[in-house]
């Protein structure tokens, strides 16, 4: 919301200088554009290299995807009209590359996949250890390996859902917006996910 | 919005404790993994042998295609340049063969012809020869 603010307040000052001063030429339009776009980038890309990185659990796919997005954002950064936020545009960008990309992967089913993708035992080990004692950081981190482990076995569709809620902490509209189903559809799908991690914990009780 | 709010469909604790912990584990790698020291060059170096190699087996395979088109059809021409001297040999042959029959068929018709049309011709001063011979038998009778 903040940058879609940004966009409009700049969009507005340009408007003015265009009235006020002189028409503005092509190259001040252009140089705005760039400012506005590398605000965007600097405030969202961890946050996209975030949910890249949850979803493919591999560091290295997951920037060269968060450059990819940002590489595509920026070739149509003058067709965001601003209906949306830009981290809704961009996550939308971000799900659209992570299906393509799965989708390469089961039609090149003979190329050597990259193997730096890692496991849920490896990615739980990331845990802040804050004020726990050492017994419940144990605790919290066997809790992590299990969401991990059902995360993994979630449909591409729930496992989006289920990052965007719980790690990006959108709500279920946004959602929606980012990823082009209804609401009461990525309500369907969230309640599913959370069905199935549900379903691993309460296995380990 | 907090966590709780979306926790409708899940009240358990610990359930929300979990999905806490793990939004906590994916925020610490992420950042972690975002501010680690990039390696660059050997991405890039093993991006470039698999591209070398890629190309290497691109270009072998299109060399090997092209000498084998290029094989077959040197072998296809040789074999047409073969069947054609064989053809022409063979034509040769069945020309030489013609010639020569036809030209005893031609003999043989001359000679048939010869055979056929030909007859005793008499001799152009056969008359005047008579009539001298009569002439010298009369004188002789008159003479007689």
């Amino acid at each position: 919301m903040t940058v879609n603010l940004q966009r409009t307040r700049a969009s507005t000052q340009v408007m003015a200088a265009g009235s006020a001063l002189e028409p503005m030429t092509m190259a001040t339009a252009e140089e705005i554009a760039a400012q506005e776009f590398s605000s965007v980038v600097e405030k969202h890309r961890l946050q996209i290299f975030r949910f890249l990185l949850a979803s493919m659990r591999d560091v290295d796919l997951a920037e060269t995807l968060t450059q990819e997005c940002f590489l595509k954002a920026h070739r149509n950064w003058r067709s965001f009209r601003g209906e949306s936020s830009a981290l809704t545009w961009l996550m939308r960008i971000a799900i659209n590359l992570q299906k393509d990309h799965w989708r390469n992967r089961r039609i090149q089913f003979w190329r050597h996949t990259q193997t730096s993708s890692v496991d849920a035992d490896e990615a739980s080990e990331w845990l802040p250890s804050g004020e726990r004692s050492a017994e419940q950081q144990l605790l919290a981190q066997e809790q992590v390996k299990l969401v991990w482990k059902s995360v993994a076995g979630l449909s591409e569709r729930q496992r989006t859902v289920f990052l965007l809620r719980y790690v990006e902490e959108q709500d279920l509209k946004e959602i929606a917006q980012a990823t082009g189903l209804s609401e009461g559809t990525v309500k369907a799908h969230l309640s599913r996910a959370l069905g199935k991690v549900r379903a691993e914990l309460g296995g380990e009780r | 919005m907090s966590l709780r709010e979306g926790f409708e469909d899940a009240p358990d604790l610990m359930l929300e404790q979990a999905l806490k912990n793990f939004r906590a584990s994916v925020h610490a790698w992420s950042e972690a993994a975002y501010n680690r020291p990039r390696t660059a060059a050997n991405v890039v170096r093993h991006r470039s042998w698999r591209l070398s190699a890629g190309c290497a087996l691109g270009c072998a395979l299109v060399a090997g295609s092209l000498t084998g088109v290029m094989h077959e059809r040197h072998q296809r021409q040789e074999v047409a340049r073969v069947a054609v001297a064989a053809h022409s040999a063979e034509h040769g042959r069945k020309v030489a063969t013609g010639r020569t029959q036809a030209q005893a068929e031609d003999e043989d018709l001359l000679a048939t012809v010869d055979s056929d049309v030909s007859r005793e011709v008499p001799s152009a001063l056969e008359p005047l020869a008579q009539l001298m011979v009569e002439d010298e038998a009369k004188v002789s009778n008159v003479g007689n």
